[in-house]
């Protein structure tokens, strides 16, 4: 555990000074790429790349385009209506919006990449930087009513999701059809991949945290530490169907601590809700030890969030950056540079996706530890 | 900022697959799983415990067998000891006995040569006697065909019996 820890705070240092080390590089390049624009004109396929990466691609734009990295990456991390594929091919996604009149659903297609505006049964709707907006009878777009809609679409990051849970489905049943075939058997292919791990989650996150009562919060958090895990793998894949920040979005991160601190406080029992109501403290400090006890329920699943959320973006972001220095600056000669650096970071995001996933549990474990602890 | 506001439709979306998921998997993948897991580990348990069970009613076995031979060799040593000093009485008995026996024999071969001895030697004596006295007709009647010497021998006879 303590090597964990350990481990944890060096890979997290180490993906801050990277953070740096490319914020002060984008910087710097920044300056000359303004003046070296000047002089000599943007290389076609750079700016058609740029284009595709910030999915916008049209006529009107084909003209020489500044190259802004943080633009680009922003875009990559940040969830869209549309799933790029390749080149000029986008997968477009079902948009389900949710008005005071009723729901609207139709294909993300008819907003061609933001540059029409669609009209559906009860609004005009337009997609103005991957946010669908309501388009008043005046061609602007009205504020207020574009606050009123509730956007249920399938994103690109819902469907990595879903492909994620596909994944995820097709091997745990298969894993335990061969539990059932292979009765009493010793484990064989895919059973003997996932059994250990498993049984990693059972014997050193599991047991030693909660206690005899394990048996109950296995199913949640075998579930969450798979989830995980397997939306970081699919996140890492720089293709369809992976790619997608899903795990590095704070929307799905929410909702996993949401999980923890329900699951946690559900179980709480006595001595848990005694220890927080009724601290063993002076009366006339009780005011203050409630008001920190309450803040701590919340405290600890929001530091989940945040960490989970933290380090798959940041990982995602330093690969892009890495990439992104190769248009910078707009020279091959960097690129196996940056294809190296991307090579070391994506093994060491192939640790943090199994670290986070297993931290995530692990401190979930924790937490229903404490809460259904017997004691006193 | 916009990056860490959570939006609606991917928190609505999360939990609904995510519990959907906890749900299926619950019910498909972890009930069995962990229920064959655990089933194995304890047919694991139970069949190490079994064999240290063997292992220790080997040991037993072994050293009753161990016990068994032991008493086995020592009756053995006992039975063998035993019939050699039975083998030796009868040995000395029977040589005892054989020496009296013998002895008798000698005794009673003795005692038969004696008579044997006697018996002949009465014979011899009688023959002798028989012979001598035939001898001494066959010699008087030689002799006393002469006046003369018939004459002598009276008179020598007659002087034994003036000494007797």
């Amino acid at each position: 555990m303590d090597c964990n820890r350990v481990f944890v705070s060096k890979v997290k240092r180490l993906t801050i000074v990277f953070t740096l080390l490319i914020a002060f590089l984008s910087i710097k390049i920044d300056t000359f790429a303004q003046v070296d624009s000047a002089v000599v004109p943007v290389d076609s396929a750079v700016a058609e790349s740029a284009d595709v990466a910030s999915g916008e691609h049209g006529s009107a734009k084909h003209e020489k385009e500044k190259f802004e990295p943080t633009k680009v990456i922003m875009e990559h991390i940040a969830d869209s209506h549309v799933w790029h594929l390749w080149g000029h091919t986008s997968l477009p996604l079902p948009v389900i919006l949710y008005t005071a009149n009723g729901l609207e659903v139709f294909s993300s297609a008819h907003f061609h990449h933001g540059e029409h505006d669609y009209k559906g049964k009860y609004n005009n709707y337009r997609l103005e930087e991957d946010h669908i907006k309501v388009v008043g009878a005046d061609g602007k777009i009205d504020e207020e009513a574009s606050k009123s809609i509730l956007d249920f679409s399938i994103t690109k990051n819902v469907a990595a999701m879903f492909v994620a849970i596909l994944v995820i489905l097709i091997v745990f049943i298969s894993v335990a059809g061969a539990y059932k075939k292979r009765v009493g058997k010793a484990p064989k292919g895919l059973q003997s991949l996932i059994e250990p791990i498993i049984v990693f989650v059972r014997d050193d996150i599991a047991k030693p945290n909660i206690g005899h009562k394990y048996n109950k919060f296995m199913p949640y958090l075998l579930t969450v530490f798979f989830f995980i895990w397997f939306n970081n793998l699919l996140g890492l894949i720089p293709i369809f169907p992976g790619g997608a920040n899903v795990t590095g979005n704070i929307a799905l991160t929410f909702v996993m601590a949401l999980g923890t601190l329900i699951i946690v406080n559900v179980n709480g029992n006595k001595y848990y809700w005694k220890h927080i109501l009724l601290p063993d403290v002076p009366f006339w400090l009780w005011p203050l030890m409630v008001v920190v006890e309450v803040i701590g329920i919340i405290s600890k699943p929001f530091a989940l969030m945040v960490r989970l959320f933290a380090n798959i973006t940041a990982g995602h972001i330093i690969v892009l950056s890495l990439i992104s220095l190769i248009f910078i600056f707009e020279t091959l000669a960097i690129a196996p540079v940056s294809v190296a650096f991307v090579l070391f970071m994506d093994v060491l995001e192939l640790l943090v996706a199994f670290l986070q996933a297993f931290i995530f549990t692990l401190l979930t474990a924790l937490f229903i530890g404490m809460a259904v602890e017997e004691h006193h | 900022m916009e990056l860490v506001t959570p939006s609606i439709g991917l928190v609505f979306w999360t939990s609904v697959a995510f519990i959907c998921l906890l749900i299926i998997l619950r019910k498909f993948a972890w009930k069995p799983i962990l229920g064959a897991i655990h089933e194995r580990e304890q047919s694991i348990d139970e069949a190490l415990n079994k064999a240290e069970l063997a292992k220790q009613e080997m040991a037993r076995l072994t050293s009753q067998n161990q016990d068994l031979m032991q008493q086995a060799r020592a009756e053995r040593d006992e039975i063998l000891k035993e019939a050699k000093t039975l083998k030796d009485s009868i040995l000395n008995e029977a040589k005892k006995q054989a020496q009296t026996e013998g002895a008798k024999l000698i005794e009673k071969a003795k005692i038969e040569i004696e008579n044997q001895k006697k018996a002949a030697l009465a014979e011899v004596k009688g023959q002798v006697s028989s012979l001598s006295l035939e001898i001494a007709e066959r010699v008087l009647r030689t002799q006393l065909d002469d006046k003369t010497k018939q004459e002598a021998l009276v008179a020598n006879l007659l002087k034994d019996v003036e000494l007797n």
